[in-house]
């Protein structure tokens, strides 16, 4: 009689192993990489279910649904890794709505040789990212493609949420007179980034703001159910997100320099690397748009909440047919605060 | 930021502006040049016009190292990251500057060309240590500043024994451009560019000193103020200018005593002097065939000159027909006055290389400026 015990398996090397095609191939490997590091690590009544879907009840509400893809290199930096980012991101866009999100989806694209200890990294910050937000990940998707056809990992998310009763935020509300307001300082994700990229490492204990806002947006609407829109400055930085605004409202707006909160190290960084900070990106910032009246009250609930502390008012939004973003330099004079023309480069000389 | 927000104070700027207003003699004009591309930036990112009065005009020149550069030479480095195996490297705005047949390094690039973005040339020798397989070119432009750290990068190549680096060298020289802008017949005929003094560049004068300027100085009477990048050293040069052309004086000054002397950077110059030569002459973009205006490998360094090991000819193409950039660059036109200034020529559709370094005219007047050409009501309260 065999010693072999029947449903023996040799549990995944998470120490020394790497993801090769079997691990996407629909075989064991992929079920075992699946049960021992992503259902054990997210664990939770929908994955215990097994099924290739989620079934959970729908609150009352109006419903709403964002995805974000999450490519980030490198995929660990201060502050961070892609991770944790992929949970902060797509909480994020849901909750810019004013919703409160109710559960995440998470797909994973894998590139052969990638060492499964990195991964299992990058499943854990995801999991205690997702822990510590409240909001689960219930289903989810692995891909295996070959060495060279990707860069380690990539994550994209879609989460769902539901948007309290008497909540209307949106990206075309702003109307000339209303306020502009900022959570933080700016440009502390895109700065964190660049100081790993490989040519151009440069010491700071600047970190990643990744953070999840959905707390700090519910004690907004409660302050202040009635605020106009809300967005999260993520790719091409505070610049742009003014720019869609006042495009999508069709309107202009006018900041100034001066109450832009840029923490020093952010702005000596972009100075020797001739980036603008208002075009750097964040992971933890939202801009939010108010009626003139609300805005003080809307400011305090903000600075009560931790990750509000650093909120500002900026500016307001004004009547211009041409929906220019202007700005008041701290030095007197006025210029555009244009779209971002392709990727952020630095100057020569 | 030390050493920085001192030179940003916008109520020393007030102050200077006021100056500027009271010495400024109604009845007469200031046209003054800002040649590099570094004060262009400035003056539109900070929005210095607003505090000049109306008889004081700014100019924008030819300082801004992609702007100069001939469709023929970005055409020659595509040909370059063409070849199979070969990584060229180039400092970041050359990658957009618009070539023949609609391409552009960035666009090679996305065709599978290996061409990276590098912050300095070390990183280039470095990328040629970590590839030995693999030929490197680093593709140097620019002007004085950037010249040293490529004579530099040349010079360890030799040490290290790096046979698979070399570079295509681009590199112009300031003093022949103010020449040749001088010495142009739009300038010399009277009435057609007015041209009453320069603001002199800022870092390639920490290399080349106050020296080189004196000539035009003297020669051409036309006074020259050599000012840092800061909004705070361009308004006091301006007001220097004022001042010089006032007293009908036409002299050097040194606004920017904190980096540069008046004899430059000896070692930097020696550098130089080591591994290039004058070339006889060479085309830029907007000013033409200008004489003695670049520099080549020397003979002793051929081994590292990417025209010598890839047999590299040279072609002159013409800019498009529409593109005013050549005007602009001489500071006979402003970017308004090209007629595809923001209709076909944009900073995400360049057709002209004033429209892709940030410190481009057009660039500059697009990003920071545009907004004036349209009446917009503004009326704030915060």
């Amino acid at each position: 009689m065999s010693n072999v015990r029947e449903d023996y398996v040799r549990p995944v090397d998470f120490r020394h192993g790497r993801v090769d095609m079997t691990h996407g191939g629909g075989g064991r490997a992929m079920a075992q990489l699946v049960e021992e590091l992503f259902l054990r690590t997210f664990d939770n009544e929908w994955l215990r279910q097994a099924n290739d879907q989620a079934a959970f009840a729908v609150p009352a509400g109006r419903m709403v649904m964002a995805t974000d893809s999450h490519v980030v290199s490198p995929l660990f930096f201060p502050g961070g890794d892609i991770g944790c980012l992929s949970v902060h991101g797509t909480i994020n866009d849901v909750a810019m709505s004013g919703a409160r999100p109710l559960y995440l989806a998470a797909g994973f694209v894998l590139e052969e040789g990638f060492p499964l200890a990195e991964l299992k990294r990058i499943v854990e910050s995801m999991a205690a990212a997702s822990r510590e937000a409240g909001v689960p990940v219930v289903t989810g998707d692995t891909k295996v493609v070959e060495r060279g056809k990707g860069d380690g990992v990539f994550i994209t998310t879609t989460g769902v949420g539901v948007v309290p009763e008497g909540v209307a935020i949106s990206g075309d509300r702003a109307c000339p007179g209303d306020r502009i307001l900022v959570s933080g300082t700016i440009g502390d994700h895109g700065v964190a980034i660049m100081s790993l990229r490989e040519n151009l490492t440069f010491e700071t204990t600047i970190r990643s703001d990744t953070a999840a806002l959905h707390g700090l947006v519910a004690a907004m609407v409660a302050a202040v159910p009635g605020i106009h829109c809300l967005r999260d400055p993520t790719r091409g930085g505070l610049a742009t997100t003014l720019n869609e605004l006042a495009r999508q409202s069709g309107c202009g707006m006018v900041i100034a320099e001066a109450k832009i909160p840029v923490d020093p190290q952010v702005a000596a960084a972009c100075e020797f690397l001739g980036l603008d900070p208002l075009y750097v990106a964040n992971e933890g910032k939202l801009v939010a748009i108010c009626a003139a009246e609300a805005a003080a009250g809307l400011l305090a609930a903000m600075r009560a909440h931790p990750l509000g502390r650093g909120a500002a008012i900026i500016g307001e939004v004004i009547a211009d047919p041409h929906h220019f973003v202007q700005m008041e330099t701290s030095f007197g004079g006025r210029r555009v605060v244009d779209w971002l023309t392709g990727e952020q480069l630095p100057r020569i000389c | 930021m030390k050493y920085i927000d001192e030179f940003r104070d916008g109520d020393l700027a007030r102050g200077l502006a006021a100056a500027i207003a009271r010495e400024a003699r109604a009845g007469r004009s200031y046209n003054l040049m800002e040649f590099c591309g570094g004060h262009t930036h400035a003056i539109s990112r900070y929005g210095l016009k607003d505090l000049l009065p109306p008889n004081v005009n700014m100019i924008h020149g030819p300082g801004c190292p992609v702007c100069v550069l001939p469709i023929g030479r970005i055409d020659n480095a595509i040909e370059l990251a063409a070849r199979p195996g070969l990584v060229l490297c180039t400092y970041a705005d050359t990658m957009r500057v618009p070539a023949s047949k609609g391409l552009s390094l960035l666009k090679a690039k996305a065709r599978g060309a290996d061409v990276r973005m590098v912050y300095s040339s070390a990183d280039a020798i470095r990328i040629a240590q970590e590839n030995p397989d693999r030929d490197v070119v680093f593709f140097a432009i620019g002007f004085e500043t950037t010249t040293p750290p490529t004579a530099v990068a040349i010079l360890q190549a030799r040490s290290l024994g790096l046979a698979n680096f070399s570079v295509f060298c681009n590199h112009v020289l300031t003093p022949s451009a103010i020449a040749n802008i001088l010495e142009s017949k739009e300038v010399r005929e009277i009435g057609t560019v007015p041209l009453d003094g320069f603001i002199g560049p800022a870092h390639v004068s920490t290399v080349i000193g106050s020296q080189p300027y004196e000539y035009f100085a003297e020669e051409y009477r036309r006074p020259v103020v050599i000012a840092g990048f800061e909004p705070l050293d361009v308004m006091q040069a301006i007001l220097m200018l004022v001042r010089q052309l006032n007293d009908g004086r036409a002299e050097v000054e040194n606004e920017f005593t904190r980096a540069v002397v008046r004899d430059g950077n000896a070692k930097a110059k020696a550098l130089v002097a080591e591994v290039f030569e004058l070339r006889r002459s060479f085309e830029w973009r907007g000013l033409g065939e200008v004489p003695y205006s670049a520099l080549r490998i020397k003979e002793a360094y051929r081994a590292f000159d990417a025209e010598v090991r890839y047999g590299i000819a040279y072609r002159s193409v013409p800019d498009n027909k529409a593109c005013e950039c050549g005007a602009i660059l001489r500071g006979v036109k402003k970017p308004a006055d090209c007629k595809v200034f923001g209709t076909v020529c944009t900073p995400e559709n360049p057709i002209g290389s004033c429209m892709v370094s940030s410190e481009g005219a057009c660039a500059a007047h697009y990003t920071y400026g545009r907004f004036k050409d349209v009446p917009v009501v503004v009326e704030t309260h915060t």
